[in-house]
């Protein structure tokens, strides 16, 4: 099968639907003729023109706004938010008109529209333009989001997105836009609330989330070799989240660690955990370990920046010392 | 023009200020381009009457906040390079121990309150420093850069609001040169650029970002009655910057012409005019002024290396500072 980039990937989805959906915008700094900063979206302006891909000012809370009140009003934006860290500046748009609209109006109200922003440290970018804000967002009823970790499921999951007929936050890793994955020419889309079990095994449940699919993968290779079997869990998104998946996978092993790029605390490892705790407890052979980014603003030293994010060496360790019965 | 700071040695330190920033980010630029800098960095270059034109208008306790564009302010409110290169690579000695790094340098001792990579991020700290001031009865004035880009920002329209309601002494340094990333200034503000200002009943002044005296004059007439509670006011300083939008922003033709470029370096450049007005005006020599940016540059080239070698942060710092103590 051909293998494109996570970037294309993005750029495909939102190309497909745009010629099937004329409802569709793309709004956002530096969009079109730039194809924003990380050239995700290049050649959309030249195929859709002007109209529809739409360059704004620096105002990030006013073209929320301006999408939320379009999507209420007949149109599909989506809106490129250049920065993941910048969600702080539109939480009121996000979180207060486009989350609560729908359930607010009695359910009268839609707001189809799709935030696509991004996520990941060890970019060398400091605190503010680091962040991996998602559980932010996943707080807040009325809000799906997604979390694509390839290129495979940042095309299924944006697709699924743009057709949803509620706001979508989709955080993409902005290390992972040149990684290459298989992805299909035809078209497929990829439901939401379905997680994929990337790694069958029987003795640990690994949770991974996004940047962190691929560490949680590299661990478990690497704890093949010391014959210990370990089942990678990508929920691939978060609201929903695919309880029945990781549920039935603990039972099966017994032990469980959650890892995200988030901050630990108050986090979707934290979220998740407990969900195991509640559900799988009696399955549990050891206490079920969380495992996110260091409760840190993200240095800008590569000395200490990359102290903060796991490691699939670190995965493995503390895979071994809970089968142990040391953690 | 007035020439309000008109004996040697203020001109010169002007010269040797906008030469140091110079200076500063040609190293940096071949720090990036040697991939020996990690991460990226924004340019200042072009820009430097701006920085140097103000700052010098100010004493040391007065306040600045600056922006992702941020080692001209730096160097103009006095920082030291070694410092600056060493936060630039991260290392301990550098102003933020390595913990900010180029876009979030800041340099207490000087009043520099911070780079911001929020566009418009330090609207609200620089009124608050102005707050302070008028609280506290310092008489200490506070500026606040920011790029035409920050226009976009309604951060700045509430933050203006409130320092003309309350009269603070601050002004509102607005950088136009041109370009916000890589679209036109024109297409992202709509309507004339003072009256956002002046809408406040702000005092609003338009001046070339290009010429330090002319900076350096209107900004010590706004200083003097900032500190007497006139406040606030707005400047808009017309300049440009060199580099891309940032230093990986290479080819650039979709956005800006090479000949509008060329137009800018040869017939604006800030250090050039000054050079030879200095010149002309017998304030000093072609020699003099020569020598000046040599020894400039070897105390760059000096930091760099120092820099280069400087001891990384210890893993200990990591979770260090994340809370003041009590
Ligand atoms: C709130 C926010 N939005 C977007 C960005 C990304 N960004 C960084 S610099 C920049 C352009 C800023 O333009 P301007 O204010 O004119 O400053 P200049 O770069 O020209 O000095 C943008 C959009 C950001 N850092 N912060
Ligand atoms: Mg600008």
């Amino acid at each position: 099968m051909r293998e494109i980039t996570f970037g294309a990937a993005v750029n495909e989805a939102i190309a497909e639907e745009m010629r099937l959906d004329e409802r569709i915008i793309v709004l956002g700094e530096d969009v079109a003729e730039a194809g924003t900063p990380f050239k995700v979206l290049s050649g959309l302006v030249e195929e859709f023109g002007t109209q529809r891909i739409i360059d704004t000012p620096i105002s990030e809370p006013g073209f929320t706004g301006i999408a939320v009140g379009a999507a209420m009003t007949g149109l599909r934006p989506i809106v490129d938010l250049m920065f993941g860290d910048f969600l702080f500046l539109i939480m009121d748009q996000l979180c207060n008109q486009a989350a609560k609209t729908h359930y607010m109006s009695g359910g009268k109200l839609n707001v189809p529209m799709v935030l696509r922003t991004n996520m990941g440290a060890t970019r060398r970018s400091a605190a503010q333009h680091s962040q991996s804000l998602h559980a932010l967002v996943a707080h807040i009823p009325g809000l799906k989001v997604a979390m694509p970790s390839s290129a495979y499921e940042a095309k299924g999951l944006m697709k699924t997105a743009i057709r949803d007929n509620n706001p979508v936050v989709i955080f993409e890793d902005k290390l992972m836009y040149n990684d290459k994955a298989e992805v299909p020419e035809e078209e497929y889309l990829i439901n939401f609330g379905e997680a994929e079990i990337l790694h069958t095994g029987s003795d640990i449940t690994l949770v991974a989330t996004s940047s962190m699919v691929q560490q949680a993968e590299m661990a478990a290779k690497t704890l093949a070799k010391q014959n210990i079997s370990a089942e990678v869990i990508d929920p691939r998104t978060i609201s929903p989240l695919d309880e029945t998946t990781i549920i039935n996978s603990v039972k099966k092993t017994s032990h469980a660690i959650v890892i995200d790029e988030g901050h630990q605390n108050y986090g979707i490892t934290a979220e998740i955990a407990a969900r195991i705790s509640e559900k799988a407890f009696y399955y549990l052979d050891a206490p079920v370990q969380r495992f996110g980014a260091m409760d840190v603003p993200i240095p800008f030293s590569p000395a200490l920046e990359d102290l903060t994010v796991p490691t699939a060496q670190q995965i493995h360790e503390r895979a071994v010392l809970l089968l142990e019965g040391k953690l | 023009m007035t020439d309000k700071k008109d004996n040697r040695e203020s001109y010169l330190q002007m010269f040797k200020q906008m030469v140091r920033i110079r200076a500063f980010e040609e190293q940096a630029n071949q720090l990036y381009l040697s991939a020996k800098m990690p991460g990226l960095t924004h340019m200042y270059v072009g820009q430097e009457a701006v920085a140097v034109g103000i700052c010098e208008a100010l004493t040391p306790n007065d306040k600045i906040t600056s922006t992702h564009r941020g080692h001209g302010h730096c160097v103009a409110k006095g920082a030291d390079f070694k410092q600056m290169f060493c936060e630039l690579l991260g290392k301990e000695e550098g102003y933020c121990r390595g913990k900010g790094g180029s876009m979030h340098i800041a340099d207490q001792a000087n009043g520099n309150l911070g780079a911001n990579a929020i566009v418009g991020g330090s609207a609200g700290i620089a009124t608050g420093a102005a707050l302070s001031a008028k609280q506290l009865g310092s008489n200490e004035v506070s500026v606040c850069f920011f790029g035409d880009g920050a226009l976009g920002q309604g951060l700045l329209y509430e933050t203006m609001n409130m320092a003309a309601l309350w009269k603070l002494p601050v002004i509102y340094a607005c950088e136009n040169n041109l370009y916000g990333e890589y679209t036109k200034v024109e297409e992202m503000a709509a309507g004339d650029l003072m009256a956002r200002a002046t809408g406040f009943g702000i005092e609003s002044f338009e001046v070339d970002g290009q010429d330090v005296l002319a900076v350096n004059n209107l900004t010590q007439e706004l200083v003097e009655r900032a500190r007497k509670g006139h406040g606030p006011f707005f400047i808009l300083l017309n300049t440009y910057r060199y580099y891309g939008h940032h230093v990986g922003d290479i080819n650039r033709e979709y956005y800006r012409s090479k000949e509008e470029e060329m137009l800018w370096r040869k017939e604006r450049d800030p250090i050039t005019n000054f050079t030879q007005l200095l010149v002309e005006k017998k304030i000093s020599t072609p020699e003099e002024l020569k020598s000046i940016e040599r020894e400039i540059e070897t105390e760059a080239e000096e930091a760099v290396h120092y820099a280069l070698d400087a001891a990384w942060p210890d893993a200990s710092e990591v979770d260090m500072h994340v809370f003041a103590s009590n």
